[in-house]
């Protein structure tokens, strides 16, 4: 038993060495999540219970969700497929169930809505899905009808056994598209023949056959009917032809004549639904806010679900405070006399003193103040950088073309702004084109918006701090936009300028002041550009001429019958590398390929028989178009992710032969010497660089992946990868090595080499969101801190999840429960220790030289 | 993994090389024929170039590149010598750091019929003019195809890459290419080595079974070090109270 307990204690020793996690206490210290549903289809107000605080949404995301009517909160969320598979086709909700068709009316399923859980699911016949209904009267409803193209079935609400089911008359030629039943024991399913007539079939809720046939006169207007009509008050059908402004009623039951009624009609059409009360009003409007209004004119809550459907982000550095600024401010001016710059001085002192009294005299009143009330509301007016940079604005374009500020520190929405030019099919880039570090320039950020279609771009110009638009106009885009690039040139306000090359291959700067021009016309002959024409498998190279014309330099030209360029991923700019080589087991030094030009391009094969099928990598040096190295991975197909950074290229592909997941990374190494260690260029590097490659497999299947990136460059590295579990595992790049020595020797050994191992574990305390699923991961953003340590991670897809990484642990940072009083008493004792054992000495000296 | 493939390919370029210098001291006619068969099943393309002060490409032939198909395809060129108009007009392009380009036409190696073999377009490199002249037209021509044999990129580097402005003798050094040619196929990306792991973790357990001082187990061998460690520990945490476990942050 002690031989068991000293083990038991040796593992902890072990354990406490290797784990890298979160500990209890730290979860939501530096990180946060936000979770969303998406733009919703349907809503149904809990209306059963008078005190309930429920709304239900069923959302385009394929999500299901309850709501909190006071908060805005989520009770629960079900997250189902994507794609059609999950899509959501109806919302019926009685008591204490909501029933929901699913998947093109493939499956039907009960909920239970005060807790979320499941009831009941079917699978049904076969059929596009058209329209379901409850059956009954207010309180006594037992059944659901489901209405398919070609067929109607009657399901019991309580386990959703199917009670019948029959075939519809004529649905060759009749488009049933709604079904209705009063509960007085009949089913009505309505049909239209486009342009011709409405018919309407009743059958008996208890067998299923049919009571009555009707077909109903000339109605040419109506083509649908789900859109245009619905049943009012017992059995009225109501239709609205909005070309001539008229309202159709129909009684169902007595099958009269069709009445017209003239009306105006004014269609509110964000308006997405009314409680019939009409005292709770949740609207939807078209930047995909939910917003709940109570009585008319309050505002309960809003919800920005457009969120739930980021494109691209970026991060911006917070401003300097006030404070700072002025201190900054006073250098930037001109210097006008001796004494008026000691005024001057003198006084911004005094302003910093006042701020730091004004700092303390907070923290004294706060320290009085239980925890729980302090609070630190983020506002944009107090937004400042913090001392390690930790904190920062993170701006987020969603696809419904709304931009969100938010701050990373806690996630609240400082700014949005809805762009509302917006085309159907756009694609967006965002570009950071001033940081803050130009006081008292503001910061500027540009987003490039372009329509797939037509190719026609808009810019639009703003500050990332504060969301409001620039009073810089930018240049009109006649043209289509090709590409666009930030160059590292800066105008005289320390703008980066972004080139922008339209169809005809001519280059337009912005902003395109004289100085700008002027500089672009000296360094014209070293700026190159790349462009790729997927759809012909053509890259091309160009250059740009002083008259800020282009001119074609090199070309590579990949046959598409044979495979496709998927992606092109070059490096990012803001990398640093710190360590130009590795060093060896044997003291020598392996020099890194370090080419800032060097492009990743993915072929995936056209052909997807699981013999023929391969994925390709070509890496091509942007400059010159050089083919650096081109590999192919045979019996493989797509969808490829990959990872392109310092001196490797990782990327992950699925194995046909194998039927598994498995990552291939690439290394480039000069060799032992450098050819040119000053500097890198393109165009004189004539040695090829020696490539490693190894490839291991994977037990899951990824949805996106991206690198961390530190300030420095000196922190390992990490590879984060977004699991459809929802996870995001830090996988360490070590362990994606092609050194990794399949024999262990001595020299790879002294290189702290991992011994190869086919399999990549996904080791649990990997995962940097413990128990924080963040579902449907599209994208992973990650931006350095100031602190070299430390790499701030964005999550996004359906939910939003902000945290920091530790690559290489917190080497920069004393621990939080690190114990100064415990240093400082040491420090205290030793210092007295001293004194007091210098004077022993002395006096001990002094009796020694009496004696 | 790769360098078995280039070596070879190097290796062969070499000798093709010398063939081709001692082809063209005995060649001296400036015309090259289009595409054209060969009689060893190769067949050949141009290969062309163009140097002009106002860097608005003309494409003239510089040679022709007999490729040859097949499971390892190999690539030879004959060229003829700069004339002295060119020269000339090579060392102005590079005083203005103008561009020496080639291009070579694409096409498709596996095909039987010459029709198929050609398509449309061309595929094109630069190098700088400069570094063209101070390598002394010392040119290293590679050649890319695709998994199926299609041409997709040339790409041309001097040896030595770099402009340093040197004065270069025309007549001596501007006469001859001195061009190391190449084509290069994909390389197979390597998959998970699972046949290597498994015989090398069989291997160990047999090494394991055959040496029963190995089989000891765990705490017969490090008895000592267990016990003085948990003494450690006693003493250690019988002075000074655990902190929580929370708090031992990494």
């Amino acid at each position: 038993a002690m031989a068991r307990l000293i083990w038991l204690c040796l593992k902890c020793i072990m354990l406490y060495s290797t784990v890298q996690a979160v500990f209890e206490d730290q979860v939501g210290k530096f990180d946060w999540r936000q979770q969303y549903v998406g733009k919703v289809r349907f809503s149904h107000f809990d209306s059963h219970v008078q005190s309930s605080k429920k709304v239900l949404v069923a959302t385009e995301n394929n999500v299901f969700a309850s709501l909190n009517t006071r908060t805005g909160e989520l009770f629960w969320r079900h997250v189902d497929k994507t794609g059609p598979e999950g899509n959501i086709d109806a919302l019926l909700q009685h008591g204490q169930d909501a029933v929901l068709v699913v998947g093109n009316g493939r499956l039907l399923r009960s909920w239970e809505i005060n807790i979320g859980g499941l009831n009941w699911e079917i699978v049904l016949d076969s059929g596009s899905f058209q329209s379901a209904c409850l059956v009954g009267q207010q309180d006594t409803v037992k059944h659901v009808a489901v209405l398919k193209k070609t067929i109607i079935s009657l399901h019991y609400l309580s386990n959703g056994h199917q009670k019948w089911i029959e075939n519809l008359p004529e649905s060759e030629t009749v488009d049933y598209q709604a079904v209705y039943s009063g509960g007085n024991g009949e089913v009505y399913a309505l049909g239209v023949v486009p342009h011709s007539h409405i018919a309407i079939v009743a059958y008996s809720l208890e067998d299923g056959e049919i009571i009555k046939q009707v077909i109903q006169m000339y109605t040419p207007w109506l083509s649908n009917i789900q859109a245009s009509c619905s049943v009012i008050d017992q059995g009225v059908l109501t239709c609205v032809d909005s070309a001539t402004v008229s309202l159709y009623m129909l009684d169902l039951h007595l099958q009269s004549q069709m009445t017209q009624i003239p009306l105006q009609l004014y269609v509110q059409a964000f308006l997405k639904k009314d409680d019939s009360v009409g005292y709770r009003v949740i609207v939807q409007t078209e930047d995909h806010t939910l917003t709940f209004i109570q009585q008319p004119g309050r505002v309960m809550w809003t919800r920005e679900e457009a969120l739930s459907d980021v494109v691209t982000m970026e991060m911006v550095d917070l401003p300097l405070t006030g404070t700072q600024a002025e201190l900054e401010g006073e250098f930037g001016k001109k210097a006008d006399g001796l004494m008026s710059m000691v005024l001057k001085r003198l006084s911004s002192q005094l302003i910093l003193l006042q701020a730091w009294i004004a700092h303390l005299w907070k923290l004294f009143y706060d320290a009085r103040k239980p925890r729980s009330q302090v609070k630190n509301d983020v506002t944009i007016e107090n937004l400042s950088r913090d001392e390690f940079n930790l904190q920062k604005m993170m701006v987020m374009v969603t696809a419904s073309g709304k931009l969100f500020g938010i701050d990373s520190k806690t996630g609240s929405i400082l700014w949005r702004h809805y762009l509302n030019n917006i085309p159907s099919n756009p694609a967006f880039k965002l570009m950071v084109q001033r940081t803050t570090a130009h006081f008292p320039h503001p910061p500027q950020c540009t987003l490039l918006i372009k329509d797939k279609d037509t190719g026609l771009a808009t810019l639009h110009v703003f500050n990332p701090i504060f969301g409001k638009k620039s009073h810089i106009s930018p240049p009109p885009l006649p043209q289509p936009i090709l590409q666009s690039l930030i160059l590292p040139l800066m105008d005289q306000d320390y703008a980066k300028v972004l080139l922008l090359v339209d169809d005809q291959y001519k280059v337009s700067a912005f902003p395109s002041t004289k100085n700008v021009l002027q500089q672009l016309q000296e360094m014209a002959s070293s700026i190159f550009f790349y462009l790729i024409d997927s759809s012909q498998g053509r890259l091309s190279g160009y250059r740009l001429r002083t008259d800020l014309s282009t001119e074609l330099i090199w070309e590579v030209v990949v046959p598409t019958e044979v495979q496709r360029i998927v992606s092109v991923k070059g490096k990012r700019p803001n990398e640093h590398v710190h360590s130009q080589g590795r060093v060896m087991g044997d003291r020598s030094v392996l020099y890194k390929y370090l080419n800032p030009n060097l492009l990743a391009v993915v072929l995936e094969s056209t052909d997807l028989h699981q013999e023929r099928s391969f994925v390709g990598i070509l890496l091509i040096d942007g400059v010159t178009g050089r083919i650096i190295h081109e590999a192919v991975q045979r019996k493989a197909r797509g969808p490829v992710h990959v990872v392109h950074s310092e001196n490797w290229v990782v990327y992950e592909y699925w194995s046909t032969k194998s039927r598994r997941n498995e990552f291939s990374v690439i290394e480039l190494y000069e060799g032992m010497e450098l050819y040119n260690s000053t500097v890198f260029s393109s165009l004189d590097r004539p040695h090829a660089p020696q490539v490693l490659q190894q490839s291991y497999i994977f037990p899951s299947s990824i949805s996106t992946m991206e690198a961390t990136l530190t300030e420095k460059g000196i922190t390992s590295r990490h590879l984060l990868i977004g699991l459809p579990s929802g996870g995001i595992l830090s996988l360490p790049k070590m362990f994606l090595d092609p050194r990794r020595p399949e024999i262990v020797t001595e020299q790879s050994r002294e290189e702290n080499l991992i011994p190869y191992a086919p399999e990549l574990l996904i080791r649990t305390e990997w995962f940097i969101n413990y128990n924080q699923t963040v579902s449907r991961v599209r994208g992973i953003y990650t931006a350095p801190s100031g602190l070299e340590s430390t790499c701030l991670v964005v999550a996004y897809g359906l939910d939003i999840y902000q945290t920091r990484v530790y690559p290489s642990k917190q080497f920069d940072v004393l621990k939080d429960d690190y114990d100064y009083m415990l240093i400082s008493s040491v420090l205290l004792a030793l210092f007295f220790a001293t004194m007091i054992s210098k004077r022993l000495a002395e006096v001990k000296l002094l009796n020694r030289a009496w004696r | 993994m790769a360098r078995p493939l280039p070596f070879k390919i190097a290796v062969v370029s070499s000798v093709l090389f010398i063939v081709c210098t001692n082809f063209v001291c005995c060649n001296n006619g400036r015309k090259v024929g289009d595409v054209m068969d060969t009689e060893f099943s190769g067949f050949s393309v141009p290969l062309e170039h163009s140097f002009e002060v106002d860097d608005v490409a003309k494409f003239r032939v510089r040679g022709a590149l007999v490729l040859k198909a097949g499971r390892e395809p190999s690539v030879s060129l004959t060229q003829s010598q700069l004339s002295e108009e060119d020269r000339t007009k090579l060392k102005d392009v590079a005083a203005v750091d103008g561009l020496y380009r080639v291009r070579v036409p694409r096409v498709f190696l596996q095909a039987d019929r010459q029709t198929e073999r050609q398509m449309e377009g061309y595929l094109t490199a630069f190098v700088r003019a400069c570094a063209m002249v101070e390598s002394h037209l010392s040119d290293v021509i590679s050649l890319h195809t695709d998994v199926s044999g299609y041409l997709i990129g040339v790409s041309i580097v001097t040896l030595p890459g770099a402009c340093r402005g040197t004065e270069v003798e025309d007549e001596v050094d501007l006469e001859v290419f001195n061009t190391t040619l190449s084509i290069m196929a994909p390389v197979n990306a390597p998959g998970p080595e699972t046949a290597l792991f498994l015989e090398r973790m069989e291997m160990e357990s047999e090494k394991k079974g055959k040496n029963p001082q190995e089989q000891k187990s765990f705490f017969a061998k490090y008895w000592y070090l267990i016990l003085g460690g948990a003494i450690f520990l006693m003493v250690t945490n019988s002075a000074q109270p655990p902190a929580g476990g929370g708090r031992e942050q990494s």
